[in-house]
């Protein structure tokens, strides 16, 4: 593999298949811990930490594993994964490991893992699946960083702790409602601004339409996508 | 735990710290599963049995078998591997014994097996060192939150989805973030019924 090829597979998880934004998945601990940067900035490097750890190892097992089984071997090397994070957090971090709490077992379950084994360390090598977990990532940490940023100044008035804004920061914002209502509105700004791009190239619909429907590529988008034509089905 | 106390809990499980709204635990299904009524309440009703038996069995683990064996570092791989046998083998014995339940709550349990919802309540009730009726308890108010919270939402999109007003790049999972952030400050009125 060619050199421009490697850069592709690091930035395609920072643009054009941005785990937060165009992908929409691992909603969980977006939403939950990017009350501050430094929190944000945490998470998205346990979580960086797990992706490229987790794709080498399922990369190198792919042709030993059998097809019915993937699923719970994966869980289980990722599972492997986070234990081994949450030691090292709770030894050289512990006020960040106490700030995002439950969340660090939580990706275990975290939909962007379990998807990026699926959809691409179980088909790719090792040098390219763990390329791709450093560039899922990645983007991953900028998204979270983003919207802590956000949250943090207009919330509290502060970046990573110090004072930056001198009018009365909204506290709703770092609290829950805030969490859905910021993360909402970047979406559609992300949406708004790629189909403004999209138009200005020429190009007819918008790259955002096809993903409407949320899910992305999670692994159980299918399972939901079959649930909505069942119902199509007894509607008609 | 006085039985009080219990009420306490589970009041507070289902409004308080509701576990969509306020604890952001399962947010992936409350967003792709919340956009008919029908299949949000058959999610919701499928979440409330799968966490209620989850949180039996992980605590039975934790307590009987980790806890004895002083490996309670490895929580995260068990808790993970036995909801996910649970839910493979209440899959089976449901096809076999109730098919009809089976007809409105199985094509739902494939989902729920990477729900964080499931083992985040199971982490909770082992963080908060709860007793066996406590994480029954907490469990059953959880999950019992989540069905309303998703029923709540399926009604209030169904009724977003044919108005014209919403902006182009607003329209599905934008909006309804913003749905459910204006839910949450609703529930934050809960917050003054348990001090």
């Amino acid at each position: 593999m060619s050199k421009n090829n490697h850069f592709r597979i690091i930035t395609n998880g920072i643009l054009s298949e941005n785990p937060t934004f165009v992908q929409c998945i691992g909603l969980c601990p977006t939403l939950a811990v990017t009350t501050s940067v430094a929190n944000g900035l945490g998470m998205g490097i346990a979580a960086t930490f797990v992706l490229i750890a987790s794709n080498a190892v399922i990369s190198l097992l792919r042709k030993m594993v059998p097809d019915e089984v993937r699923i719970p071997i994966f869980i289980v090397v990722i599972a492997g994964f986070v234990t081994v994070i949450e030691f090292l957090m709770k030894g050289f971090a512990p006020e960040l490991n106490k700030s995002l709490g439950i969340f660090i077992p939580l990706i275990v379950v975290n939909c962007i893992i379990l998807a990026r084994a699926e959809a691409f360390a179980s088909k790719n090598g090792v040098v390219a699946s763990a390329l791709d977990g450093i560039g899922m990532g990645l983007g991953f940490t900028i998204a979270l960083m983003f919207l802590g940023s956000i949250r943090e100044i207009f919330g509290a008035g502060t970046w990573f702790g110090n004072p930056v804004v001198s009018f009365e920061p909204a506290m709703l914002i770092v609290l829950a409602p805030g969490g859905f209502i910021v993360l909402g509105c970047c979406m559609g700004a992300f949406r708004a601004i790629q189909a403004r791009a999209a138009k200005m190239k020429g190009l007819g619909a918008t790259p955002a339409e096809a993903k409407t429907s949320g899910c992305g590529c999670c692994t159980m988008a299918k399972f939901c996508k079959k649930l909505e034509a069942d119902e199509d089905c007894e509607a008609k | 735990m006085t039985m009080t106390e219990l009420l306490l809990l589970f009041i507070s499980s289902i409004f308080v710290h509701n576990i969509l709204l306020s604890r952001f635990l399962g947010c992936c299904p409350f967003m792709g599963v919340s956009s008919k009524l029908k299949t949000a309440q058959g999610m919701g009703a499928a979440v409330v049995f799968v966490i209620v038996l989850a949180s039996l069995m992980t605590w039975i683990t934790y307590n009987y078998l980790l806890v004895p064996l002083h490996l309670e570092y490895l929580y995260t791989l068990s808790f993970i591997l036995v909801i996910a046998a649970l839910v493979q083998f209440v899959e089976l014995a449901l096809k076999k014994l109730n098919p009809v339940l089976y007809k409105s709550l199985g094509i739902f349990l494939p989902l729920i097996t990477t729900n964080c919802a499931v083992l985040g309540v199971a982490v909770l009730n082992m963080n908060e060192g709860y007793g066996l009726a406590a994480a029954l308890v907490n469990a059953l108010g959880s999950s019992l939150g989540f069905l309303l919270a998703i029923s709540l939402m399926a009604g209030i999109r169904e009724r977003i989805e044919d108005n014209e007003g919403v902006p182009e790049s607003l329209k599905g999972l934008p909006m309804a973030l913003i749905t459910a952030g204006l839910m949450s400050i609703a529930f934050m009125g809960f917050t003054g019924i348990i001090k």
